[in-house]
C-alpha cells in the first residue's frame, strides 16, 4: 500500500516539482469549471483503429483502454493552503495476444498513425517474448456487450464544487483542531475521476465514469516540557462517492466513546475530537503486554481484512506471479481443493464484490470487459474461492472471470487487483456494546495506523489511532504503545462475535500497491465491530 | 518527445517564459524513455515501454502561487498551461510561507549520471537478460520471478529571475527472487546502476539461487535479541527511515525523533555510534546524482552524521529563511562510510548471529523513536563459530535505526544498493548489530 508515500509527499509540501515523479502527469483541466467527458463515439473510432491495426499484424485478441484520469489535491496546514493541484492524464493502452503471448504498448498521441503504431508495437513485443513462454495464454470466454455505459451513482460531483468551498472546509477543520488544543494540523482532500473507455475484439465498447474522494487530517499535540508528541488521524474513509460524503447527516453518525461515521463524514467535528484525544493520548497508560480480547471497530478492522484476507486470496499471488515483490500466499491451491481448509471460525464469512454502492471498488465492468459481481471467498470459516481474471479462470476450472482486472492508468498494463473484500455482519442482533459487556480483559481499537504482514500473509502486526481498556465488560481509560501480533489463521479462528448490519461500515485504501512497475488501486472493506479472543499485544514504547 | 539537449531545453523553456504575465514564473521540464520486463514461474509475464514528458509551470503574484502541468508541446498548449497557472495563482489564497524564486546559481560539472549504453537498452536486450537469468534458475532446478527496468531521462528548469539548470541521467534496476520447487526455500538479489555495463544479471541470479537452495527447510529459533549481520539490501530499508526524517522544521516544531524538550533539537549532539558517518555527494563516482534539486538549489557534498554526531538537517527555503541558516536541500542519494571487512569477514568474526538478506514490509510504529516493524525474507541464516550453519525461519522485528546504530559491532565495505521499499539508491556497508529485536516468528518463505 502506498498511502504513506502520498502522505510523505504531502508532509513535505508536495511542491509542483514532485508531480512528474509520481505519475500524475499532464493537466488540461479547468480549475473551477465543470468537468467534461469525451464523446464515446470519438473513443469508439479511436479504439477501432487500434483493434484493426493489431488484428492486421496477427493479434488473436486485442483490448483497448482509453483513459482520462483527473485528480485534484488540496493540501493545507493550520491557517495556510499550501497547494492546490489539478492534474489530467489522457491516453490509450493497447493489449494484445500474439503467438500465445501478451504484449502491451501505450500512447498519449491519439492520431490514427500513433494509435496504429502503438498497436503494432504491442504485437511486436508479444512476438518477441513468445520465445520465453512455457505455455500460451488461455483466456476465459467473454461475450461482447456491444455499446454500454456505467456511471458511479454520485449525488454531488466534487470536481464541480468551487475550489474555495473545499479550501474553506479544510481551513475550518484546521481551525477546529487548533481551537481545541492542537499544536499542528495537516489536512488534505484528494479527488479522483476516472473516465474509462474499454473496447475489445470480443465486441464490447464500454464507457464508464468513476469517482472517488478521500478527506484526511493529522492532528499533533506536543508536550514541550517532556518533548513528547502524540498524533491522531481522521476517522474518515476514502469512498467511491461524490462531495456528498462531506455533507454530514446525524443519521449517519454512531455516538459512543468517540463519534464514528457511516456514509457521511463530519470532518470538522472529528477534528475537534482529534485535538482533544491527542491530548488524552499523552496522559494514557502504557499498555501491559500480554493476551487480550480485542474489540475492533470497522475503522480499524478494514486494514486487517485487507492485508490478511484480501491479499492472500489473490490468485496471481497464489500462483507465484508476485513472488519477486508483493510475495506469494499461504492459501495454496491444495487448501482450496480440499474444500475444508479452516480459515476462520464458523461465524466468519468474507465476501468479494465489485458492485457495492459507495465503495472504492465499484464499477460496472472491469478493465478486461467483464461485468462485475459478488462471490464468497470464505464461507462459514472455510476457504471456497479466490480472486480471478480471464487468463487465470481455467486454473480453477471456471468458465468465466470474476472481473478483478484493473490498471491504474492508460499507460499501465491491467492485471489482477483486489475487489472489495468484506466481513459479512453477524446474523443475530448484536451491538458493539453487547460485545464489550462480555469482555473481561480487552482492548477496544478505533482507527488504523501501523500495519505490516509477511510475504505469504501469515504473521502480521497492526496498530490503531485510539485504544481503550476494557475491564469486566466496561470501557475504561485510554491506553497507548499498543500493537497486536497474530497469525492470520489463528486470528480469524479466534473471532467469536460480530455485530449486526446496523453497525456495518466501509473502510478502505486509496493507494494499495502491487506489481512491477508499481501500480496503485483503491479498494473498500466493510465490517461491523468484531471481537477476537486472546490476541498477543506488545508494548511499542522505546527510548532513544 | 525525445530527450532534449541542453540547448533545445533552454530554447523551449525560454519560449514558455515568454508567455508569462505573472510577477514571477518558474518552469520545470522532465522527460524519460524507458522499458521494463517482468517474469515469473520461469516465463515472461508482462513487458512494456514507457515514454513521457511533463512541463510544470509555477506562476506567482505576490505571495499567491499557482501551478499547472501539461504533456503537449505545441505553442498553443505552452501558452495555455502558462495561463492556467496564472489563473490558479489568482484563485489561490495568499501563502505567507511563499518564498520568491531563486536567481541564477552555479552548479558543478563533470557528474556522470548519463550512460549512453544504458540509454540504448531495447526490448531485445531486456528479453536476452531475462533469458540469462532463467538459464541460471533452470540449471539449479529453481523457479524464478524477476524484474528488469531501464530509463533514460533529462530534467531542466528556468525562471523569470534568470536561473537555468539541466541534467541527464540513466538508470537500470534488476531484482530477482528464486524459489525451490517445493516452496520451502527462497533467495533474493537486487542491483541498480546508472551504467548497465556494471550489471551482471547472471551473477546476480546466481546469488539468489545460492540463497534459495540453501534456505530450504529452515529451523525455528526463539524470538528475542540477536546479533545480526544485515546485508546492504537489508540495512538500507531501516537506515532510510532515518534519512527521510532529517527535516529541520519537523525537529524544530517538536514532532521528530530529533526533537527535545523545551523546543530544542538534537542537532550537534552525538546520537549514534562514533563509527557512523553518513553523507551525500553528487560527485561520488559510484553514486552520481544531480547537482541541483527541484527548486534550483545546488546539491553539494553534505555530511549529515559525522562520527555519530548529527551535523546537518535539510531545510525548505522558507524554514531556512525564518531560522537564518543556509537552505540545505535533502539529497538524492546517501553514502554511509564503512570499514575494510568483506561480508565473509563479518560472518567469520561472529560467534553466534543471524545473516539477513532482505527486510520487508517496513512500517513506522512510533515516529518519536523511529521504531519500525517488518520481517526478514528470502535468505535468513544462523551463524555459529564464524560459519553459516543452517537456514532459519523468518522473524518479525521491531527496531529503530537509532537504537540499531548505537548497537553497532562492525561495518563492512560499502556497496551500491537499492531500497526494496522506496527505490532509493545508496552506498551502504554490510553491518553487524548486536541486540537486534526479533519479536515473533513467521511461517512465510
Amino acid at each position: 500500500m502506498k498511502r504513506r508515500d502520498f502522505l510523505h509527499m504531502a508532509g513535505l509540501g508536495f511542491g509542483a516539482y514532485m508531480l512528474p515523479r509520481n505519475g500524475f502527469a499532464a493537466t488540461d483541466v479547468p480549475l473551477d469549471a465543470p468537468w467534461y467527458a469525451i464523446d464515446p463515439a470519438l473513443k469508439k473510432r479511436m479504439a477501432d483503429v487500434a483493434l484493426n491495426a493489431a488484428r492486421s499484424k496477427g493479434a488473436s485478441y486485442t483490448d483497448v483502454r482509453i483513459g482520462r484520469y483527473l485528480n485534484q489535491f488540496l493540501i493545507t496546514r493550520e491557517d495556510k493552503v499550501e497547494n492546490i493541484v489539478n492534474t489530467e492524464s489522457y491516453g490509450m493502452g493497447v493489449r494484445v495476444i500474439a503467438n500465445g503471448s501478451w504484449g502491451f504498448a501505450a500512447t498519449d498521441k491519439l492520431d490514427n498513425d500513433s494509435i496504429a503504431k502503438a498497436a503494432q508495437l504491442a504485437v511486436a513485443i508479444a512476438k518477441e517474448n513468445a520465445s520465453l513462454l512455457t505455455e500460451p495464454v488461455k483466456l476465459a470466454p467473454q461475450k461482447g456487450y456491444g455499446e454500454v455505459s456505467w456511471k458511479a451513482p454520485i449525488i454531488r460531483n466534487a470536481f464541480d464544487v468551487p475550489v474555495k468551498e473545499k479550501a474553506d472546509l479544510l481551513l475550518a477543520v484546521n481551525d477546529a483542531a487548533m481551537k481545541n488544543g492542537a499544536n499542528y494540523v495537516n489536512s488534505y482532500l484528494f479527488l479522483v475521476n476516472e473516465q474509462k473507455y474499454f473496447a475489445s475484439t470480443d465486441g464490447s465498447y464500454i464507457d464508464q465514469d468513476i469517482h472517488r474522494i478521500w478527506p484526511f487530517f493529522t492532528v499533533t499535540k506536543i508536550d514541550s516540557k517532556t518533548g513528547k508528541f502524540e498524533t491522531r488521524n481522521s476517522l474518515s474513509s476514502p469512498r467511491g462517492m461524490g462531495y456528498e460524503y462531506l455533507m454530514p447527516l446525524e443519521s449517519e453518525k454512531i455516538k459512543g466513546i468517540t463519534t464514528l461515521y457511516k456514509n457521511r463524514y463530519d470532518m470538522v467535528e472529528d477534528a475537534k475530537a482529534a485535538a482533544i484525544q491527542s491530548g488524552e493520548k499523552q496522559l494514557a497508560k502504557s499498555v501491559e503486554p500480554g493476551k487480550y480480547d480485542l474489540v475492533l471497530d470497522p475503522s480499524h478492522l478494514w486494514l486487517t481484512i485487507h492485508e490478511s484476507v484480501g491479499h492472500p486470496t489473490e490468485l496471481d499471488r497464489v500462483l507465484g506471479y508476485e513472488a519477486n515483490y508483493a510475495g506469494t500466499s499461504f492459501l495454496t491451491l491444495d487448501k482450496w481443493e480440499s474444500k475444508k481448509f479452516n480459515f476462520g471460525s464458523k461465524i466468519v464469512n468474507l465476501v468479494a464484490d465489485k458492485k457495492q454502492a459507495g465503495s472504492l471498488g465499484a464499477v460496472g465492468y472491469d478493465d478486461e470487459g467483464v461485468a462485475t459481481k459478488e462471490w464468497d471467498l470464505i464461507k462459514d470459516g472455510t476457504l471456497v474461492n479466490y480472486q480471478v481474471i480471464r487468463d487465470q479462470a481455467h486454473i480453477l476450472g471456471l468458465n468465466s472471470s470474476q472481473g478483478c482486472c484493473y490498471a491504474d492508468n492508460w499507460s499501465s498494463v491491467q492485471f489482477q487487483r483486489m475487489p472489495n473484500v468484506s466481513l459479512r455482519p453477524g446474523k443475530q442482533p448484536l451491538s458493539p456494546n453487547d460485545i464489550i459487556k462480555n469482555v473481561e480483559k480487552g482492548i477496544y481499537i478505533i482507527g488504523d495506523s501501523s500495519y505490516s504482514i509477511d510475504q505469504q500473509r501469515y504473521n502480521f502486526q497492526f496498530s490503531g489511532q485510539l485504544y481503550y481498556e476494557i475491564k469486566n465488560g466496561k470501557i475504561g481509560g485510554m491506553l497507548k504503545d499498543v500493537a497486536y501480533q497474530s497469525n492470520t489463521q489463528e486470528f480469524w479462528n479466534s473471532c467469536n462475535a460480530i455485530a449486526d448490519e446496523r453497525d456495518y461500515r466501509l473502510g478502505g485504501s486509496f493507494f494499495d500497491g502491487k506489481g512491477q512497475p508499481g501500480q496503485v488501486s483503491a479498494v473498500s472493506h466493510g465490517s461491523s465491530t468484531t471481537r477476537f479472543n486472546g490476541v498477543n499485544v506488545i508494548n511499542t514504547a522505546r527510548k532513544i | 518527445m525525445p530527450i532534449l539537449s541542453k540547448e533545445e531545453a533552454r530554447a523551449l523553456l525560454a519560449k514558455v517564459l515568454s508567455y508569462s504575465k505573472a510577477e514571477e514564473c518558474e518552469v520545470n521540464l522532465y522527460g524519460s524513455d524507458g522499458g521494463n520486463i517482468r517474469y515469473a514461474r520461469n516465463a515472461v509475464s508482462t513487458s512494456g515501454g514507457v515514454s513521457s514528458s511533463t512541463l510544470v509551470v509555477s506562476s506567482a503574484y505576490g505571495k499567491k502561487l499557482g501551478a499547472a502541468t501539461i504533456n503537449e508541446f505545441d505553442d498553443a498548449s505552452l501558452e495555455k498551461v502558462v495561463r492556467r497557472a496564472e489563473e490558479l495563482a489568482r484563485l489561490a489564497p495568499e501563502n505567507p510561507e511563499f518564498v520568491p524564486f531563486l536567481g541564477p546559481q552555479q552548479y558543478g560539472e563533470g557528474v556522470k549520471t548519463f550512460d549512453p549504453g544504458t540509454a540504448a537498452i531495447d526490448p531485445k536486450f531486456r528479453k536476452e537478460a531475462v533469458a540469462k537469468s532463467l538459464q541460471e534458475a533452470k540449471a539449479k532446478d529453481l523457479i524464478a520471478a524477476g524484474f528488469l527496468e531501464n530509463s533514460a531521462g533529462y530534467a531542466a528548469m528556468m525562471n523569470s529571475k534568470g536561473l537555468f539548470a539541466y541534467n541527464t541521467s540513466t538508470n537500470v534496476n534488476f531484482n530477482v527472487t528464486l524459489r525451490t520447487k517445493d516452496g520451502t526455500g527462497s533467495g533474493y538479489s537486487s542491483k541498480g546502476y546508472n551504467d548497465v555495463s556494471k550489471l551482471d544479471v547472471a551473477a546476480s541470479t546466481r546469488i539468489a539461487a545460492q540463497k534459495a537452495a540453501g534456505s530450504g527447510n529452515a529451523r525455528a529459533l526463539e524470538p528475542g535479541k540477536y546479533t545480526v549481520i544485515l546485508e546492504p539490501s537489508a540495512a538500507i530499508v531501516l537506515l532510510e527511515t532515518m534519512f527521510f526524517a532529517m527535516d529541520a522544521r519537523s525537529a524544530d516544531e517538536g514532532r521528530s525523533f530529533l526533537s527535545k524538550e523545551g523546543g530544542k533539537t538534537k542537532l550537534g549532539e552525538k546520537l549514534v555510534d562514533e563509527r557512523v558517518t553518513i553523507y551525500s555527494d553528487p560527485y561520488n563516482t559510484e553514486l552520481p546524482t544531480s547537482t541541483w534539486n527541484g527548486d534550483g538549489r545546488p546539491q553539494e557534498k553534505i555530511t549529515w552524521i559525522d562520527k555519530g554526531v548529527i551535523k546537518n538537517l535539510s531545510y525548505s527555503r522558507f524554514w531556512a529563511q525564518k531560522k537564518g541558516v543556509k537552505a540545505v536541500p535533502g539529497p538524492d542519494g546517501y553514502i554511509m562510510m564503512g570499514g575494510s571487512a568483506s561480508l565473509e569477514d563479518l560472518i567469520k568474526s561472529t560467534d553466534k548471529g543471524i545473516l539477513v538478506t532482505r527486510l520487508w514490509y517496513i512500517r513506522q510504529v512510533d515516529p518519536q523513536t523511529l521504531l519500525y516493524t517488518g520481517l526478514t525474507r528470502d535468505g535468513t541464516f544462523y551463524i555459529e563459530n564464524g560459519q553459516i550453519k543452517f537456514p532459519v525461519k523468518n522473524f518479525r522485528f521491531n527496531e529503530s535505526a537509532v537504537i540499531m546504530l548505537n548497537n553497532l559491532e562492525a561495518l563492512g565495505i560499502p556497496e551500491r544498493t537499492v531500497s526494496g521499499e522506496s527505490g532509493t539508491h545508496a552506498l551502504i556497508p554490510p553491518m553487524k548489530i548486536r541486540d537486534f529485536t526479533f519479536s515473533s516468528l513467521s511461517d512465510a518463505v
